[in-house]
């Protein structure tokens, strides 16, 4: 167990380095100027020779790009990741402040998605084909093609018509004010949740399905236990190890979803932070922002690997 | 191309009455196509013409989806939105998933290390949330419409090469592979005539199924102002235009947003029929309806060209 577990961090670290020089190479190959994407053409211009230069050092630009590269490692390692071209704040500071709300809305989403995705998988599995599997099914099938952030657009509308809905200015911390800090996150982890939540109401219904046919489920039967005790207490824990590996997959979802689901609620959280970036072209928060949601992801599918240990005795590594 | 003999006819009525909701998807996803073609036919007004005498009004008589803050046709730029819109999923997931599909057999078959350095490669990109990956490329290359392809496309690049490496990987073993071998075919030679067309029905599940992920991709990017750049009218730079002012225009934000929910919702729904239909067992018989009889099949794009414009009628 420990030596795959170390095996596998080392694994997600190989790949964190692939990824930070992805990320490195895609936004070094920006065309053209640098100064030219954050001034623009006339702000350029107005400068001279040496005051370009001078910002060039300043951003840490002006280095060749293996030195640059290096420096950037030396950062992450330390914990000190660079500042923003236009706000002087550093991305360290960005991400103490902006990160919990965004953490808040993607775990939040995570256990809406359980909570219904999971009762509704059951109830279709219970009946395969009945009435409540269709309507069911049909919804899980809507949820999956609305896109979140059209989703969410409309949820902003509807507050707006009627509760008066404005967009968060300030970020409210959960030990601030937990009743503000609810009011902020619960919109994207709603929408958030429910389109994850369909998927994993499809995959539990089809694993459930899948065990219900297998031997030990028929014993079950022909003993005499209830339906009900049969598919939660025979069938259910069996279905549920794909449904977590799916959970892993769709964070990859909520994480690229949040983004937008964020800027379309006008929450102030990490994933506004990186468009804001992203529309400025601010390389270095780009850059680390990127790094940091690859990072998320990496590590909690490497965390959904070792549950399978913890619950399938079967499995051991 | 398939000449209407009576077994594809037969297979076609066959699929269509095990997967009606398939065929819903396929009908209503052709009808879009045809709406995005015929566009500067269809659409009642031209979507870039500004109104100032009309501007900001709610669906009436004159403009059915009301119109936008200049005054523009909502209708006629929804209809023009599916014209950009399509075009770039499409053309990101042929992409996409044919150069990943390509990359996918090269990996099985020939493995080793450039098997082993491959699979690192595909990992890495795995790693990245999907929208997030497409954000960093479009901003990097420039926000063109090639560049919101490519950026596309790269995201759906490990799919494929996973896939249908491990169809490769099984198809290697196979005894007239080996033959082939024995033949003295080149290693090319193989891999295009005879591993590839064993790649054909998972590589068509995949463009079909990464469809409404494409879209809504293009969508969201448009939507975060990476995607194409404005004027041009693409349901998510619609929505982006949408939300500008302090109190958004309800009809501004339903008709674009519906627009990609019925879209993505046809071509899932289509994907998935195809999906469960090929997956499980890939029976013979349906692959041939869907590229056309015979063994012309040496490559992979030219019968999915064709099979797409046969199968969305179906």
């Amino acid at each position: 167990m420990q030596k795959y577990l170390l095996r596998r961090a080392v694994f997600a670290l190989g790949t964190l380095f692939g990824v930070s020089l992805i990320i490195f190479v895609v936004l070094r190959i920006l065309p053209g100027d640098p100064l030219v994407a954050i001034l623009g053409v006339e702000g350029h211009s107005k400068l001279t020779a040496e005051q370009r230069a001078y910002m060039m050092r300043d951003l840490g630009l002006a280095d060749s790009l293996p030195v640059q590269y290096g420096r950037w490692l030396r950062e992450i390692a330390s914990g000190q990741l660079g500042k923003s071209f236009f706000r002087g704040d550093t991305v360290s500071a960005m991400i103490l402040h902006r990160g919990p709300l965004s953490a808040e809305i993607a775990l939040l989403a995570l256990v809406i998605s359980w909570l219904v995705g999971l009762p509704v998988g059951v109830l279709s599995a219970l009946r395969p084909n009945g009435w409540a599997d269709a309507i069911a099914r049909s919804i899980s099938v809507l949820f999956i093609a609305v896109p979140g952030f059209w989703l969410s657009l409309l949820v902003v509308l509807a507050l707006l018509f009627w509760f008066g809905y404005k967009a968060p200015i300030v970020i409210v911390h959960v030990w601030e004010n937990p009743w503000q800090n609810l009011q902020q996150v619960i919109g994207p982890a709603v929408v958030l949740g429910l389109a994850q939540g369909a998927y994993i109401a499809r995959m539990s219904r089809s694993c459930l399905l899948e065990v219900i046919r297998e031997d030990y489920v028929r014993t079950a039967r022909a003993k005499g236990a209830r339906e009900r005790a049969i598919v939660l207490r025979h069938a259910l824990p069996n279905a549920l190890l794909p449904v977590i590996t799916i959970s892993g997959v769709l964070l990859g979802f909520v994480l690229g979803g949040s983004v937008a689901v964020e800027q379309a609620f006008g929450v102030p959280g990490l994933g506004r932070a990186l468009v804001v970036a992203i529309v400025e072209r601010d390389i270095i928060v780009v850059q680390n922002l990127v790094l940091l949601y690859a990072a998320i992801f990496v590590v909690v599918n490497v965390f959904v690997d070792l549950s399978y240990a913890l619950l399938d005795p079967r499995i051991r590594y | 191309m398939a000449s209407a003999d009576g077994s594809v006819l037969r297979e076609l009525l066959g699929f269509a009455r095990r997967n009606p909701l398939s065929v819903v998807g396929g009908i209503v996803g052709a009808i879009i196509i045809v709406v995005a073609l015929g566009a500067p036919w269809i659409a009642p007004k031209e979507p870039l013409k500004t109104n100032f005498s009309r501007m900001n009004k709610p669906p009436d008589a004159q403009a059915w989806f009301g119109t936008d803050q200049v005054g523009r046709d909502t209708l006629s730029r929804v209809i023009h939105g599916a014209r950009t819109s399509l075009f770039v999923a499409f053309s990101a997931v042929l992409l996409g998933t044919t150069v990943g599909s390509l990359w996918g057999v090269a990996c099985g078959y020939l493995g080793g290390r450039f098997d082993l350095v491959s699979q690192r490669v595909m990992e890495v990109l795995q790693a990245f949330p999907d929208l997030i990956l497409a954000m960093a490329i479009s901003m990097a290359i420039g926000t063109g419409l090639p560049a919101v392809i490519v950026a596309i496309a790269i995201t759906r690049l490990p799919f494929g090469g996973r896939v249908i490496r491990s169809v490769a990987l099984s198809v290697r073993e196979m005894p007239y592979v080996e033959a082939a071998r024995a033949a003295g075919a080149s290693q090319l030679r193989v891999m295009g005539l005879h591993v590839l067309p064993q790649c054909l029905a998972p590589y068509l599940v995949l463009a079909t199924t990464h469809l409404g992920v494409a879209i809504v991709i293009e969508a969201a990017l448009g939507f975060l102002g990476v995607g194409v750049p404005p004027p041009t009218p693409t349901w998510g730079n619609m929505l982006a235009d949408a939300i500008t002012g302090l109190v958004p225009a309800w009809w501004l934000v339903l008709y674009p947003g519906l627009a990609i929910t019925v879209t993505v919702l046809a071509f899932n729904l289509l994907g998935d029929g195809i999906r469960d239909t090929l997956d499980p067992r890939l029976s013979p018989a349906m692959l041939r309806v869907l590229t056309g009889s015979g063994r012309r099949s040496a490559t992979a794009a030219a019968p999915v060209a064709e099979g797409r414009e046969e199968k969305a009628p179906a």
